[in-house]
């Protein structure tokens, strides 16, 4: 039932998220049409991270307890995360073509987002390759949580990198108020969608198991 | 017989309710288990019925998931660094390094062990299980049988009380395994408490005090040295199991 | 201290076991020369182009390397199931860790101290300064902290030859672009003030990795 309104309300809000894009917010001066990309961009980089949050916590509470459901949380919001980290890696290429010109550019952001994908994806290939079950996800728990604390390190180095100072490159001079409203609106749009999206993933996961179980005995 | 252990009354092993899962697997079930000071109890069970698993408990390699398990009164869980100084394993593995001399491995572990007076003990216990003449050679260069040897004096080097061995017949050559035996029934100071694990029936048999045989991860049976014969043994071992020997 | 007793006993006998092979630090320097030699003939040596990408291959050599040696560094743990005879020994699951990464560190710094003088002599750089030491030591130090663990973890797997350049790389790439920028600035000429940054975020990801795998590497040994 719950995951019903979930999917419901992230459905209208996406609605209003898309007339706000494109009816509301006024066209970027400079950027133009192109930089409606950035409502969507955002948002897909604000889940990556909610996401590889939601990794790390249910891997410490799987290390701690060994309960079989944390695991699944942390197994359903990596794959849910990559995908999403995925989507940013691809609009903020989309974003970098009329901008810069080029398809891909060393960017910080996009630097940082690339290392994160490629540790995610380790997070993927260690369980695969771990004979038992049990420890491949203790081994994932591991990747999980060394890959979160990673991350604010990465950041912060391939920022330094490429010689610009730490903080909010995209805001700065501020953003329209307009612009602030639409950009909110689709970050709760989104964040709604993923967590109904988590929860269609946790669910699954649970039946992948249980059939595993049925076919094992 | 005189049999080593702590003055205290503590058992040398009480297991109550021991469960061990790997994830959605559980190898032990509901494990009881009280062995006294000198006792040796022999584990019989198919392949995948939890001995391994059992051993690995009690040797507090692997944590459990569920229940108590006390060695010498010390909770394996609280004060495993204090257990282990009391438990000696040997196992089908040698736990050597194979660059390293014989002497080297086992000065090695008895320095993580803190043996007093460590190279005279070295000497003692290579002693004991024959093997003085190739003290410094290196392990790679040993024949297996030797090597099971000096792993054999590996276990001894810290003086144990129990002594845990899984399987250790899958290893040992014939020579080995009656040294084996020779040495934990002579006893340094007293007999030691003895775990073994095995698949030979009338081995078991005939060494035992008591008997156990583990089927998916819980004891099946329970029974003492006299009330079994070999035919019965082989019986009881089918019943449980489903395997014929 | 009965802690570093038992964490020195274990880096001696894995010092041991190497000073008889000297299986690590012989095959990982020459794969070392080959990287270099490689290296050079991708970039042409010309030598203003050398000194813009020298900082570059000096460190793409040494994570792999690193790599390569920490690859090696549990295999004979597995072998005859000696990890198993440590996790008998009564001292903590950290000591193995603390153990085995000093080793670790040992060899690399050993590799990279053959390695920096032959560099300099090919390339015609002044390699061989404090501050290059400096950076050496602290972007090696993060090479271990977690190629240790992630050695211990990838050596149960059924890849591990695989498994660890690829769990490996990409968390030390702040360590690569710190000690890569340090280094260059470092070549150039530039005083210590300018080197700070850098050398801070090695030094905090030395720090913060340390203290995450001796609290996590119990887990990666224990079934």
């Amino acid at each position: 039932m719950k995951r019903s309104i979930l999917f419901w309300l992230s459905l209208a809000l996406l609605v209003v998220a898309l007339y706000l894009i494109f009816g509301y917010a006024p066209i970027e001066q400079t950027m133009g049409i192109v930089q409606k990309i950035f409502y969507l961009m955002v948002p897909m980089g604000w889940l990556a991270l909610l996401s590889f949050l939601t990794v790390f916590v249910g891997s410490i509470l799987y290390l701690k307890t060994k309960a079989p459901k944390w695991d699944i949380l942390a197994y359903s919001a990596a794959e849910v995360g990559l995908v999403f980290t995925t989507l940013a890696l691809v609009s903020g290429s989309i974003w970098a073509k009329p901008v810069w010109g080029v398809w891909w550019t060393w960017e910080p952001r996009l630097t940082a987002t690339l290392v994160l994908w490629l540790i995610y994806l380790a997070y993927f290939m260690v369980r695969s390759f771990t004979a038992e079950e049990s420890r491949g996800a203790t081994f994932a728990a591991i990747v999980g949580i060394v890959g979160f604390i990673d991350i604010p390190i990465i950041a912060l180095a391939t920022t330094l990198w490429r010689g610009m100072h730490p903080g909010a490159v995209i805001f700065k001079g501020g953003l329209a108020p307009p612009m602030l409203l639409t950009l909110l609106v689709s970050l709760a749009a989104f964040t709604v969608l993923y967590s109904f999206i988590l929860r269609q993933r946790i669910s699954l996961r649970n039946d992948e198991i249980e059939i595993k179980k049925m076919k094992g005995l | 017989m005189k049999t080593r252990g702590s003055a205290s009354r503590a058992r040398a092993i009480e297991a109550h309710e021991l469960t061990k899962s790997f994830g959605n697997h559980l190898a032990l079930r509901g494990v009881d288990l009280d062995v006294g000071w000198g006792e040796t109890v022999v584990i019989f069970g198919a392949n995948g019925a939890g001995k391994t698993t059992l051993i690995k408990v009690l040797a507090t390699i692997i944590g459990i998931s569920s229940g108590r398990v006390l060695i010498d009164g010390l909770n394996i869980k609280d004060d495993a660094e204090e257990v282990r100084r009391r438990i000696g394993v040997v196992t089908h593995q040698t736990f050597l390094y194979g660059n390293l001399t014989a002497y080297e491995n086992l000065d090695f572990y008895g320095r993580m062990y803190d043996v007093p007076r460590r190279a005279e003990r070295i000497k003692e216990v290579v002693d004991m299980v024959g093997m003085t003449s190739r003290l410094y050679d290196r392990v790679s260069t040993l024949s297996r049988g030797m090597q099971q040897r000096i792993s054999i004096a590996r276990a001894l080097l810290h003086r144990p009380a129990i002594m845990l061995l899984d399987e250790p017949e899958t290893g040992l050559d014939q020579q080995a395994t009656t040294r084996l035996w020779e040495v934990l029934q002579a006893g340094e100071d007293g007999k030691p408490t003895i775990i073994l694990t095995t698949h030979n029936l009338e081995r078991g048999l005939e060494l035992c005090d008591r008997l156990l045989i583990l089927a998916q991860g819980k004891i099946a049976y329970q029974g003492a040295r006299q009330d079994l014969d070999l035919a019965d043994l082989k019986r009881t071992y089918q019943h449980y199991t489903g395997v014929g020997t | 201290m009965r802690f570093w007793g038992k964490v020195i006993t274990i880096t001696w006998k894995d010092t041991l076991s190497e000073i008889r092979t000297k299986e690590i630090i012989s095959s990982v320097l020459v794969f070392t020369l080959l990287v270099i030699v490689i290296f050079n003939f991708a970039f042409a040596a010309n030598r203003e182009i050398m000194k813009l990408v020298a900082p570059g291959i000096l460190w793409a050599t040494f994570a792999f390397a690193g790599v390569l040696s920490l690859n090696r560094s549990f295999v004979p743990e597995k072998e005859q199931g000696c990890l198993e005879g440590l996790m008998l020994c009564p001292v903590g699951r950290e000591v193995i860790y603390v153990g085995k990464m000093l080793g670790s560190l040992l060899f690399m710094l050993v590799i990279e101290m053959i390695a920096l003088p032959i560099f300099t002599f090919l390339f015609n750089l002044p390699v061989l300064s404090l501050q290059m030491v400096t950076i050496a030591l602290l972007a090696t130090i993060g090479f271990v902290s977690v190629g240790t663990l992630f050695a211990a973890l990838a050596v149960n797997t059924k890849a591990r030859e695989l498994v660890l350049p690829v769990l490996f790389l990409p968390v030390v790439v702040p360590v690569i672009i710190g000690a890569v920028e340090a280094s260059r600035l470092a070549l150039a000429g530039e005083p210590w003030s300018r080197l700070t940054s850098w050398l801070g975020i090695i030094a905090a990801f030395d720090v913060i990795f340390l203290v995450v795998s001796y609290l996590v590497f119990p887990f990666v040994i224990e079934e």
